[in-house]
Formats: C-alpha cells, sequence, structure tokens
C-alpha cells in the first residue's frame, strides 16, 4: 500500500507530467484562459489516462513485449517495435468510444466535455504516460496509480496556471510580453514552486 | 520560385511553429538541456514532419474526411517508428537520453498541425518544403535554447568545455538552474518577447485595456 502511496505522490507532484516532463503542454498553454473549461478538460484527461495506460500495458506484457506471444506458441516473436502504433491506436478508440458512450448516457457530462474530447488524442500527457509506464516496467496495479496520479498531477498543474491567468487579464503587462509570453513565464514560476516538492519519498 | 521560398523560410521567425502558433512545445522545452539530444530532435522531427505530411499529401483525395485524424496518426507512427528504429541501431546513447520524446513526436501537434493545414490542399513537392520549413522554424528555437542552457548551464558545447568550469579548476560558476526545467520555460518566453518586439504584428491584443488614468480626470 505504501508502495503505491509513494508512487502516486511521485507522480501527481514530484513528477508531474507538465511542470517538470513538459508533456501536453500545447493544451496546456491555449486552454488555461478559463478555471472552468480547465476543471473540464483535467477531469477529461484523467479519464482517458486511467483507461488508456492500463490497457496499453495489457497490449505490451501479451501482445508485444518480447516473448509476449508465448501463450500462442509463438515464443521467439518480438513484436515490440509495433508500440507507437498500436498505443496511438488505442488511445484513438479509446477517446472515440468514451465520446460515443457519454454521448449516450451522460449527455450532460458530453456536454460539457464535448469539444475537449477529440483534443485528447493528440494530447502528449496521455501518450507520454504509456511510454513512462513501458519505459519504467510498471506492473498492472502501478500503472492503475501512475495513470491516476499522473493524470491527476496534469489537472492540477492546467487548473492552478488557468486560476492565475484569469486573475492575469486585469494586470498591465508589457506589450511583447503580452498572452503567451506571460503564461510561458507563469508556468515556469509555477514550475519552479513544484520543484519544492523535489526528493519527497514516504 | 517565390513561393516555394516563402513556403521554406516564412516559418522560421514571422510564422515560427512554437513562438506564434504555440504548436509542439513539450519537447522544445524537454530535450533541450544539451546540445546534441536537441539537435538529433531536430533531424528527426523535420524529417518527419516531411516525409509524413509529404505522404499524406500524395493521397489527400483518397482520404475519407471523417476518420482523416486515424489515417494521419497512422501515417506519422509508422515514420516515427523507422526514426526510433535508426536512432536506437546508429546513436543508442543519445536515443537513451531522449527517452520517451522520440515517441512523443506522433503527438507532436506540429507534424498533425502541418498535415491539417497544408498537406490537404497542396501537392507533394510544396508540403515537402512546408515540411522541411515548419521542421527549421522549430529548430532554430530548439537549438538556440540548448546553446543557452547547455553553455551557461553546464559551461560546455556538445560536451566540450567552452567556459572552464570553478570545479575544473577554471574560472566559471555553473549555473545550475538552467539545468533545471523551469529555465526552459523562462528562457522560451523571453525568447517570445524578443521575437514580438522585432516583429510588432505578433503582439496579442489583450482582453482587458488597463485604462491610463491622468491626473486631471482624477481631480
Amino acid at each position: 500500500m505504501a508502495h503505491y502511496f509513494n508512487l502516486f505522490i511521485q507522480a501527481t507532484f514530484v513528477e508531474n507530467l507538465a511542470l517538470s516532463f513538459f508533456l501536453g503542454m500545447c493544451t496546456f498553454l491555449a486552454i488555461s484562459k478559463r478555471v472552468e473549461t480547465a476543471v473540464g478538460l483535467g477531469v477529461a484527461v484523467i479519464a482517458v489516462q486511467v483507461i488508456t495506460v492500463p490497457i496499453n500495458h495489457l497490449i505490451f506484457q501479451w501482445l508485444l513485449r518480447d516473448g509476449a506471444l508465448a501463450w500462442a506458441g509463438l515464443p521467439d516473436i518480438d513484436l515490440s517495435f509495433l508500440g507507437y502504433v498500436s498505443y496511438i491506436g488505442v488511445i484513438a478508440a479509446i477517446v472515440q468510444i468514451l465520446e460515443m458512450t457519454l454521448d449516450k448516457y451522460v449527455p450532460k457530462l458530453y456536454n460539457a466535455l464535448g469539444i475537449f474530447l477529440p483534443l485528447i488524442t493528440v494530447n502528449c500527457a496521455i501518450l507520454g504516460g504509456t511510454l513512462f509506464m513501458i519505459e519504467r516496467h510498471y506492473d498492472f496495479g502501478e500503472s492503475v496509480v501512475y495513470a491516476f496520479g499522473s493524470s491527476t498531477g496534469w489537472a492540477l498543474a492546467i487548473i492552478g496556471l488557468a486560476g492565475i491567468r484569469e486573475k492575469l487579464k486585469y494586470s498591465d503587462v508589457p506589450k511583447g510580453l503580452q498572452g503567451l509570453g506571460i503564461a510561458f513565464n507563469m508556468a515556469g514560476l509555477m514550475s519552479l514552486s513544484f520543484m519544492g516538492f523535489s526528493g519527497i519519498r514516504l | 520560385m517565390a513561393e516555394a521560398r516563402k513556403v521554406l523560410l516564412d516559418p522560421l521567425v514571422d510564422n515560427n511553429p512554437i513562438a506564434l502558433q504555440v504548436l509542439g512545445i513539450c519537447s522544445a522545452l524537454a530535450v533541450t538541456t544539451s546540445l546534441l539530444p536537441a539537435l538529433l530532435m531536430c533531424i528527426a522531427l523535420t524529417s518527419v514532419t516531411a516525409l509524413s505530411t509529404a505522404a499524406i499529401s500524395s493521397i489527400r483525395n483518397r482520404i475519407p474526411n471523417n476518420i482523416r485524424i486515424i489515417v494521419h496518426m497512422t501515417i506519422i507512427a509508422s515514420f516515427v517508428i523507422i526514426v526510433d528504429q535508426l536512432l536506437r541501431a546508429y546513436a543508442f546513447e543519445t536515443s537513451k537520453q531522449l527517452s520517451v520524446f522520440v515517441g512523443l513526436i506522433i503527438t507532436n501537434c506540429i507534424v498533425l498541425g502541418r498535415a491539417e493545414a497544408f498537406a490537404m490542399k497542396n501537392g507533394v513537392a510544396m508540403t515537402f518544403l512546408d515540411g522541411i520549413g515548419n521542421g527549421l522554424g522549430y529548430s532554430a528555437i530548439l537549438l538556440t535554447v540548448a546553446t543557452l542552457r547547455e553553455l551557461f548551464g553546464s559551461g560546455t558545447l556538445f560536451g566540450y568545455s567552452i567556459l572552464p568550469l570553478i570545479s575544473d579548476g577554471g574560472w566559471y560558476e555553473a549555473n545550475g538552474l538552467l539545468l533545471l526545467p523551469p529555465s526552459a520555460f523562462f528562457i522560451i518566453g523571453l525568447l517570445i518577447w524578443a521575437i514580438r518586439t522585432w516583429k510588432t504584428a505578433q503582439v496579442e491584443v489583450p482582453e482587458h485595456r488597463i485604462h491610463e488614468v491622468h491626473r486631471t480626470e482624477v481631480l
């Protein structure tokens, strides 16, 4: 239990996907002008991440890994080079399925998340989560916890930045820094404060 | 000819993918602690962008509109796999440093953005040039940031000592902050400021304008 909790804290704060690995930066900077939309996007990312990372883990473990096809009588086959196509395929498919399911059964949530769902396919935080899971050899339980922790960290970061930018609208920013420039500097300061978490182990 | 030149050179400063269009920032920040991985990343991204958008452009009339994103993703992912295998074969050490970021070229918005915005409407040759141009625009920012971070963060360029460090008996005290994630945000932020001071057309209009109060108005 302590191990999983440690992994969660590690993934959420210390190795924050947005602020220390810079994943999902495009959406992070583009859709952080209002807190409301940032919350919607954050929730959508958490949902997709928690579903896709474990599924990709199973695919890697039982189909692609070196010797993974032993159960089918083919122990010498290593399909790991097919990884990228499979993972992005799974992500695109899951996002599509999630979109249709939400549309049918929870239209209210669908309307709230609507425009953000398709964007999530190309959010590098999602693919990045999967690739880190593979690179660090997490087992199934760890991959679920890692997916939840890392996406929560990403959601926290974007909501925080959106809060700051809402206030920032009323401040006097130098002309050339207006918009994108100041957003980068704010993200830098946030990342600096998240550095304070580094070295925390429970 | 003039058009080809414009397509190739426009993304360098006037329509830079990172500084103006806010695309492909993830890797721009993450791989820039030293120059060598940054350079490899630039080559990888430029070749993937040029080749995959050219491939998409060549079949643009046969892609059904409603599944085009999936088709784009598959084509891009295939080229990324080729680049990744090449890097692992010939530059294994650096490809380890790049870790997941080569794979993340798939979701790099520059590639998909160019595929959507340019490749679906233009011929193969033009699209190839456009891909190279955008790759170069990305590379320009990446190499600037990497040079600054490696030179002042560890006193080296490509691993060769330029500013001799105090710890090695030299005179330069390395600035450790430049090797940490926040500095990448600051450097790109300031770079954008510099570009927009030069090209004032790129300045964003603020949503709220601060009203300047003159002394006479208050009284």
